[in-house]
């Protein structure tokens, strides 16, 4: 704790803990955790390295989530779409998911997340290939067309109010704002 | 000893006007006087108890209640369903096999409920339905049966024993029978209602059936061991002091459900699972049922509140108690089961089991409590409210000599005697309430009709805003031409 605090100047420091939901201990946590991903020689300049999607991915808390390519093409911020991180990408990425983020970001991301084509809106492809994720990967245990089929047009039916065939945000914060327990399981910890 | 009511005496404590009886000046010196600290003390706790359960309840009610939310919840549990903080390989597979089956099955669900049942279907339905409650009902009702003559048993049994002035070990023994009894029949009743719901799971009247059942029977059970401490005929009959009687036999049913529940999670748990890994070679570890388990908590401090008058120290036998279940319960989780196969909705089941807590039981405590303090006689030899007609009388006979004592609070004496013993201000203060309740549920009932309302007329705009975009399409194709 006391080596990574001297690696981060202070101002920098409060100046994150400004801009993000985190704390101090979790943002110099976070830096810990982002510099053992770097190489040895890269871990001087952390803050302004950026680690490829390959390297992200090894973290034991997105190594395992079937939402981990969307999650990070969602926070990276890399001009040439390669979903590589920077240290601030990775704070982003931790404060919308951390303790004190209210309801009202993390839904706003959570349709990020989930809006697979990237369009601004849920349409069926989007609903299947978000089932398909929950269910899992393996074939017994998706869905068959048929119950696909009926799933989707439950969904749409009690969520899409001015009935256009697709899920925006707003109807979308409307659904997630009837679950109390959204907030709780919309998280990550490191 | 100090944990019973027996224990503490009737006098005034330290009190400095003892030693100088001809009106001289007292030495400065705090009385304490025990009867009134005794019922005071118990009074106070069970209204800060009941206090905090009702904070507690709203609370929960609050956040997991949502107006208009009943419109079908299919679309809540495919956007919440993830829950990110699992990280692990195991358990992230076995939670998308949970999402898998809970979706399958509320498709299914639909389907079948969307087909109108034949007629043959629905007798069916309803027979297996009747059939489920008549046999569970009966069950309760002989174990509340065998509960009352297996008692009465004991009891003559001990009387032989008496008779007979064996030995001292031997009479303690008798006397464990009959909690020993009580427990195992409320720790092997749910267990039985689990297997008969496992039986009939395809056309399944809901496991929430089997567990409102084992409430019925451990209300029921309580309900009956209360009439039996207060009328003593069958137990504590022949003691002179009485209320210690009953303290020693509701310490005895606290220590009987500790020991249980350990055996519980002994067989239930770790036994079980190594016959399936062993034995049967099954992958699957046992199921840990909340449900269950939160009714036994729930049985255990119904204990202790009945037992508060009567042996003060019970609660902190109970807090010890409960320390050491949890984190036996807790390595037992850990190592010896997997999480349950229904989905678990946590901040709606914790309102329904606080509301359990709080109507059933604490209710009941409290008016078992009432009627001892209002209407039973004290015994004549031991405690704090010797010789009295009733408990409550010593709080009248203080406020009484308050009154004499110092003219200037008749004020208290006034509200006290107005306020406290007046059945009107009971009515007045019921009436404010069943008031406040039908105003709350007719504000919600006009907030469903503007949500209806509303969705109406975005369904309208959106018709609106298809209409005039088809429209301009069309101009603009004419225009082209």
């Amino acid at each position: 704790m006391g080596g990574s605090a001297s690696l981060l100047p202070q101002e920098v420091l409060s100046e994150y803990q400004e801009l993000t939901f985190l704390s101090k201990q979790e943002i110099l946590l976070a830096y810990k955790r982002f510099s053992e991903l770097l190489p040895k020689e890269g871990r001087e300049n952390a803050c302004s390295a950026r680690v490829p999607k390959s390297q992200i991915l090894t973290l034991p808390e997105l190594r395992a989530n079937p939402f981990q390519h969307r999650i990070c093409r969602v926070f990276s911020t890399s001009d040439n779409r390669d979903d590589s991180m920077s240290f601030e990408d990775f704070l982003d990425m931790l404060s919308v998911f951390s303790d004190s983020a209210t309801l009202d970001i993390k839904s706003h991301y959570a349709f990020r997340i989930f809006d697979f084509n990237d369009d601004g809106i849920l349409d069926k492809k989007d609903l299947k290939k978000l089932v398909n994720c929950l269910t899992g990967q393996g074939k017994e245990s998706q869905l068959s067309n048929t119950e696909m089929e009926q799933l989707i047009k439950n969904i749409l039916e009690e969520s899409d109010i001015d009935k256009d065939g697709t899920i925006n945000l707003s109807e979308f914060q409307h659904v997630i704002s009837r679950s109390p327990d959204f907030a709780s399981s919309f998280k990550i910890v490191l | 000893s100090l944990l019973y009511y027996g224990y503490y005496s009737n006098v005034t404590l330290n009190d400095p006007c003892a030693f100088s009886p001809n009106g001289s000046a007292c030495p400065l010196a705090v009385p304490y006087n025990m009867p009134l600290a005794y019922m005071f003390s118990v009074g106070v706790s069970f209204l800060v108890t009941c206090v905090l359960l009702m904070y507690s309840m709203s609370h929960s009610f609050g956040e997991s209640y949502r107006v208009g939310g009943s419109v079908g919840d299919l679309a809540v549990r495919v956007f919440c369903a993830w829950d990110f903080k699992v990280i692990q390989r195991r358990s992230v597979k076995l939670q998308c096999e949970n999402i898998c089956t809970q979706l399958k099955e509320l498709l299914a669900e639909q389907r079948s409920r969307s087909h109108s049942l034949s007629l043959c279907q629905c007798l069916r339905h309803t027979a297996v339905l009747f059939l489920a409650w008549a046999l569970s009902l009966g069950t309760v009702l002989g174990c509340v049966l065998a509960v009352h003559y297996f008692s009465e048993h004991m009891h003559a049994v001990r009387q032989d024993h008496q008779a007979r002035a064996s030995g001292r070990w031997q009479q303690e023994a008798i006397l464990l029978v009959l909690p020993l009894m009580v427990s195992l029949l409320n720790v092997l009743m749910p267990h039985l209602y689990n297997l008969l719901g496992m039986w009939e799971k395809h056309d399944s009247p809901v496991a929430e059936v089997y567990v409102a059942i084992d409430l019925i029977l451990k209300m029921v059970v309580l309900g009956l061991l209360c009439y039996q401490w207060l009328s003593r005929s069958v137990i504590c009959s022949t003691e002179e002091c009485w209320e210690t009687c009953v303290g020693q036999d509701l310490y005895r049913f606290v220590v009987m459900d500790f020991i249980f529940t350990l055996l519980d999670t002994l067989f239930g748990e770790l036994v079980w699972r190594l016959i399936l890994e062993k034995r049967l070679k099954r992958k699957q570890r046992p199921e840990f049922d909340i449900a269950r388990n939160v009714l036994e908590l729930i049985y255990g401090q119904t204990l202790t509140w009945l037992g508060v008058l009567f042996a003060p120290l019970l609660p902190a036998v109970q807090t010890l108690k409960l320390l050491l279940l949890f984190y036996i319960k807790k390595t037992s989780l850990m190592q010896n089961c997997q999480s349950p196969s229904k989905p678990w909705q946590a901040s709606h089941m914790s309102t329904i089991f606080i509301t359990l807590l709080c109507f059933p039981f604490f209710l009941g405590a409290a008016v078992f409590l009432s009627y001892t303090i209002w209407s039973v006689q004290p015994s004549e030899t031991c405690g704090p409210f010797q010789g009295m007609e009733t408990i409550y009388i010593s709080g009248k006979t203080w406020v009484q000599v308050l009154e004499k004592s110092n003219p200037n609070i008749t004020w208290f004496t006034w509200v006290h005697h107005h306020l406290l013993e007046n059945a009107f201000l009971l009515f007045f203060v019921s009436g404010i309430l069943l008031a406040v309740i039908y105003f709350n549920i007719q504000v919600v009932r006009g907030q469903w009709r503007i949500i209806h309302l509303l969705k109406e007329q975005i369904a309208n705009e959106g018709e609106d805003k298809k209409f005039l975009i088809q429209k301009l399409h069309s101009i603009y194709e004419q225009k082209e031409r």
